[in-house]
């Protein structure tokens, strides 16, 4: 059984297709990659399967459920969780707060207790900081944890996303250039945390540029352009295909 | 696991103290009429600031709930001999209900747009009010009878004082808790970013829609206090100029600041009876405080001041 199947999703903006009759499927416990030049479509692909935009035509469906159309909050509650290209980190807390939101789900959210701070409600917020704090930690954010988000590092902010969205303790994790702005070291260590992720069996989904990271991590990897499939295998088939080194991996320029 | 001393317990205890010091200070009526008055706009800018300060979501027209709590009072009681205290929450269901209706819609709109379609409700129900002549006696007012609570009445200033001080203290206590919860989280997490929001699970329309409930609400229960405690009643006090007021005092005290609404609100209800003189002047007053609080101190007066004695520690 496949996690996530999109059949024939599409989606444009004004009458410019941004992703055009698209169908692949992730197995659970994959990594699997979604490659492709600027303004192929990568990042509409994650913003359609997490629910931010609805599609203009296909379907998704998640652990075999027609998942098409739900809002982001419900296939939060579903396993579905993601960071995001241009950060979108709460700047107006610290940095352990981001994390405790991507808890919510797990917590008590109704009003009422809230209001009168009923003791659950303390010792649950006494759990989450805890397993907050200690999620950060894990993802190397340890001495940040009572920092003001805004004042994080660029390199920070990004393990910060990861370190919120696997609060929610998702089933699957879409990543959106994860590696992007970072020095080559710190590239090395995202490496190592995605790879860490997938074997504590959370199914991940990334869209990145570094080929050196896509290659040596994919189980899979598909080849977007011009929000068309092009291609997709595994990393030496992809490196291989005729059709892909011409469109993106190299020689591209010279044939445009 | 217990500290005894955490801000929010100080906080709450301080604020206690000074509202049972405070009568030593107050010598006359006028004084007291202050100190209430105070206390009712407190009240409406806790809740406000809840919608406001920390989900993000801006509201031009909540005076006009504060009136409708107003009118419910006078009418309830005065027209259909309702006890006061029904009235009052009378008022305040219908105006739950009320705002409860309206803002889905309304908090739809972003920015600019919610900014102006609060700001069309409030002049809606402003409307309403000064042309329903039957029901409300149209721009002359009506007269309220006066509050009894199960046979006692609270007469004289210092008991209204102790009244409203203590339900500003318990309106304050709740809004501490909500924000430390995971409630608050998520109305912060709103203001901060509502994509990332409902990534993270968060429903950010039941939320929204719950603490614009919760705000209008709080304006509707301290309208039907101050309707009792007047004793008379105008549209006036659902105009837009009020609105402003309220959204004024939020900022001058402090976005995201419970004790800076509390601040917001005393100093902007004490500086304009100083100013009597200067009555023609006092929408002047608040545009200057407005603008004067974006340009140099965005944060407000409380959550400034608390990060400068964080810096002067270190
Ligand atoms: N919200 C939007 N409104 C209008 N057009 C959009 C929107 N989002 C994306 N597009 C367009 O869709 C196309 C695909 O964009 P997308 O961001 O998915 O590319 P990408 O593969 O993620 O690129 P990059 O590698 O630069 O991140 C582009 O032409 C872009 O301009
Ligand atoms: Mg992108």
């Amino acid at each position: 059984m496949s996690l996530l199947r999109v059949e024939n999703l599409s989606k444009s903006f004004g009458g410019v297709a941004a992703v055009a009759d698209l169908s692949f499927t992730i197995d659970p416990g994959a990594i699997y990659s979604i490659i492709g030049p600027n303004g192929a479509g990568k990042t509409t692909v994650i913003n359609l399967i997490s629910g931010i935009f609805r599609p203009s035509g296909g379907r998704i469906f998640f652990e075999d459920q027609d998942v098409t159309g739900l809002p982001p909050y419900e296939l939060a509650g579903r396993g579905l969780s993601r960071i995001f290209q241009n950060l979108q980190v709460f700047a107006n807390m610290t940095a352990l707060e981001n994390v405790m939101v991507g808890h919510h789900l797990h917590c008590d959210r109704r009003f009422l207790p809230a209001l009168l701070r009923l003791p659950h409600i303390v010792r649950g917020d006494a759990a989450c900081r805890d397993f907050a704090a200690e999620l950060m930690a894990s993802v190397g954010l340890g001495d940040y944890v009572h920092a003001e988000a805004s004042m994080l590092p660029y390199g920070a902010l990004k393990r910060l996303e990861i370190a919120r969205a696997l609060a929610t303790r998702p089933k699957m994790l879409l990543l959106d250039e994860p590696a992007a702005g970072l020095n080559p070291a710190e590239t090395d260590a995202i490496d190592g945390l995605i790879k860490g992720i997938a074997e504590s069996g959370v199914t991940v989904l990334l869209v990145e540029h570094d080929m050196r990271l896509v290659m040596g991590i994919s189980d899979r990897i598909l080849v977007l352009d011009h929000g068309r499939w092009l291609a997709s295998g595994t990393a030496p088939q992809i490196r291989r295909n005729p059709e892909v080194v011409a469109a993106y991996l190299g020689g591209g320029a010279r044939e445009r | 696991m217990t500290t005894l001393w955490t801000p929010r317990r100080g906080g709450l205890i301080a604020l206690a103290a000074v509202i049972a010091v405070l009568p030593l200070f107050l010598q006359n009526a006028f004084h007291y009429d202050v100190a209430i008055l105070i206390g009712l706009n407190a009240i409406v800018c806790v809740g406000l600031n809840l919608l406001i300060g920390y989900a993000g979501q801006i509201s031009l027209g909540h005076a006009g709930f504060f009136a409708l709590g107003a009118y419910a009072s006078a009418i309830l009681t005065g027209e259909h001999d309702w006890p006061p205290l029904a009235a009052l929450l009378g008022g305040a269901l219908g105006v739950g209900l009320l705002s409860f209706v309206i803002a889905r819609p309304i908090l739809k709109l972003k920015g600019h747009y919610l900014a102006m379609g609060t700001l069309g409700m409030g002049i809606i129900i402003s409307i309403v009010l000064n042309q329903e002549v039957d029901l409300t006696g149209g721009p002359d007012g009506m007269p309220v009878p006066s509050f009894v609570l199960f046979g006692w009445e609270p007469a004289g200033e210092l008991t209204w004082y102790a009244l409203v001080g203590g339900l500003l203290l318990a309106t304050v206590w709740l809004a501490l808790n909500l924000i430390d919860s995971p409630v608050g989280r998520a109305l912060r997490a709103v203001h901060g970013s509502e994509t990332a929001a409902e990534v993270m699970g968060i429903d950010t329309t039941r939320y929204k829609v719950q603490v614009f409930v919760v705000s209008a609400v709080l304006a509707s229960l301290s309208g039907s206090l101050f309707a009792h405690y007047s004793g008379f009643i105008s549209p006036a006090e659902g105009e837009f100029f009020r609105s402003i007021e309220l959204v004024t005092m939020v900022v001058l005290g402090g976005m995201a600041s419970t004790f800076g609404a509390v601040v917001g609100a005393a100093i902007l209800t004490v500086v304009p009876q100083l100013l009597a003189a200067f009555h023609d002047y006092e929408m002047l007053l608040f545009g200057a405080v407005l603008m004067g609080m974006m340009i140099f101190l965005r944060k407000g007066l409380v959550p400034s001041l608390a990060q400068l004695l964080r810096e002067r520690r270190k």
